[in-house]
């Protein structure tokens, strides 16, 4: 079974339709003993990173979340919760990624919203499409800063870590859920772990 | 590099996809899950969904349909029409859609942008205009475009931004539906006040007016209906054309 973490508002329900469609059963819960046993975890997101913590903190998640030991994937907020800590809200985050969250210049369009290009992507997320130069949704106004568990960059404004990935922790700042076949490849890779 | 994107657009009257001009002479256009699959296998980059009907009563097919289509698309999926409270917006969320478009209910109370951005995120909140020049000034019109609230649209536009939206949407009324191409010049000069993306809306009649749009303005996006519908374009060939036109399209 996969969990998809459940707090605030996050986008639980399109990450369930896309697991859905590829055949895959979720449960979207907020449950901490549902969470630990799952097979694999989904920790989706669109929101602030300041009352999502709060969120997660409140519910026991929090602690629970660098315990795991089975895949585990951060989408968008998710990756980010995941990072050190993030400037949206000052705050520290769940730190399995050693690298902070900014916000985009001023000045630029942001949010950067829409289609752009993954680059030097590596690992098992992007297994047998690591040589394409895909073009995969985003809608994020803050990003992590490139880093040694960086596995995709994307480039807007300044390269960012689109994908992160560390022993058991999977993130990425795009959409797979809303990206199209790329997408679905991506989260078939991460479900096929 | 970002690429533009273009986005098919469903109005929405008692479960059936519509389609006026100058947003009168509504028409049937199709079934709205039959469009939305045929438009997502064409390539579309998001799409839209914009519920006009008039009454609670022919509302209430509305979450079932959202749910509907969010379980068969794979693309971002942005909806609107009726949009008054956060719950309105959560409930919305709650069936797939990914972003809320609010209207009129922003223009008479504009806390709700910033009420429904500070619980879904800014990024979540698309905030459409719809604007006619009148005695020479872009105004903003609100209840499906019977009423004039005398807003400059320029100022609107900058008001919304402040509040938390996450995107505008410019849909010109004189445009709309007329297939004589977007309304340019207005377009540029909000998308060039705003830093966040402008969608243009209205008028598109073939794929030069796409082109002028990218090569002309900063909008974002640009998001067509009619000439989806009736099969003059199909998403794919439009597409094909502006990546000729070396325009940044995936």
């Amino acid at each position: 079974m996969i969990a998809i973490v459940q707090y605030n508002a996050g986008n639980t329900g399109s990450v369930q339709n896309a697991l859905t469609r590829l055949g895959y059963e979720s449960i979207i819960t907020d449950d901490t003993d549902t969470i630990c046993s799952a097979d694999k975890v989904i920790l989706p997101g669109v929101g602030q990173a300041r009352a999502a913590m709060q969120q997660l903190q409140q519910k026991g998640i929090a602690d629970i979340i660098p315990t795991l030991t089975q895949p585990v994937l951060g989408i968008c907020l998710g990756l980010q919760l995941l990072c050190k800590s993030s400037s949206e809200g000052r705050i520290n985050c769940l730190g399995i990624f050693d690298c902070a969250v900014k916000r985009f210049p001023t000045g630029q369009i942001v949010p950067h919203t829409g289609w752009n290009t993954l680059e030097e992507m590596k690992g098992l997320l992007f297994s047998s499409i690591e040589r394409l130069k895909p073009d995969v949704y985003f809608v994020h106004s803050y990003y992590a800063q490139p880093c040694s568990a960086t596995v995709a960059i994307c480039n807007y404004i300044l390269p960012f870590s689109a994908a992160l990935q560390k022993d058991n922790f999977y993130a990425t700042q795009f959409h797979p859920e809303k990206s199209s076949g790329i997408g679905e490849i991506i989260l078939k890779n991460f479900l096929t772990l | 590099m970002l690429k533009k994107r273009i986005i098919p657009c469903l109005d929405i009257k008692n479960g059936r996809t519509v389609k006026g001009v100058n947003f009168l002479q509504l028409r049937d256009a199709g079934d709205p899950v039959k469009l939305a699959e045929e438009y997502t296998r064409q390539g579309a980059d998001e799409l839209a969904f914009l519920d006009i009907s008039a009454t609670t009563e022919q509302r209430k097919t509305l979450i079932p349909l959202v749910e509907h289509i969010a379980r068969r698309i794979n693309i971002p999926f942005t909806v609107g029409g009726g949009i008054n409270s956060v719950e309105d917006a959560a409930n919305l969320i709650r069936a797939g859609a990914d972003k809320i478009s609010i209207n009129s209910a922003a223009v008479r109370r504009p806390d709700l942008i910033t009420e429904i951005a500070s619980r879904f995120g800014s990024q979540c909140v698309v905030v459409a205009l719809d604007i006619r020049l009148t005695k020479g000034q872009w105004e903003v019109y609100i209840d499906g475009g019977t009423k004039n609230t005398g807003y400059n649209a320029m100022h609107w536009s900058m008001q919304a931004e402040r509040l938390g939206a996450g995107e505008l949407l410019l849909t010109s009324m004189g445009h709309d539906g007329t297939k004589n191409g977007f309304a340019l010049e207005i377009t540029e000069q909000i998308a060039g006040l705003v830093s966040i993306p402008v969608i243009a809306s209205g008028g598109a009649g073939n794929t030069i007016h796409f082109q002028e749009l990218f090569e002309k303005t900063n909008a974002s996006a640009a998001l067509a209906a009619g000439i989806f519908h009736f099969r003059e374009l199909s998403i794919y060939e439009l597409k094909i054309f502006l990546k000729d036109k070396q325009i940044p399209i995936r």
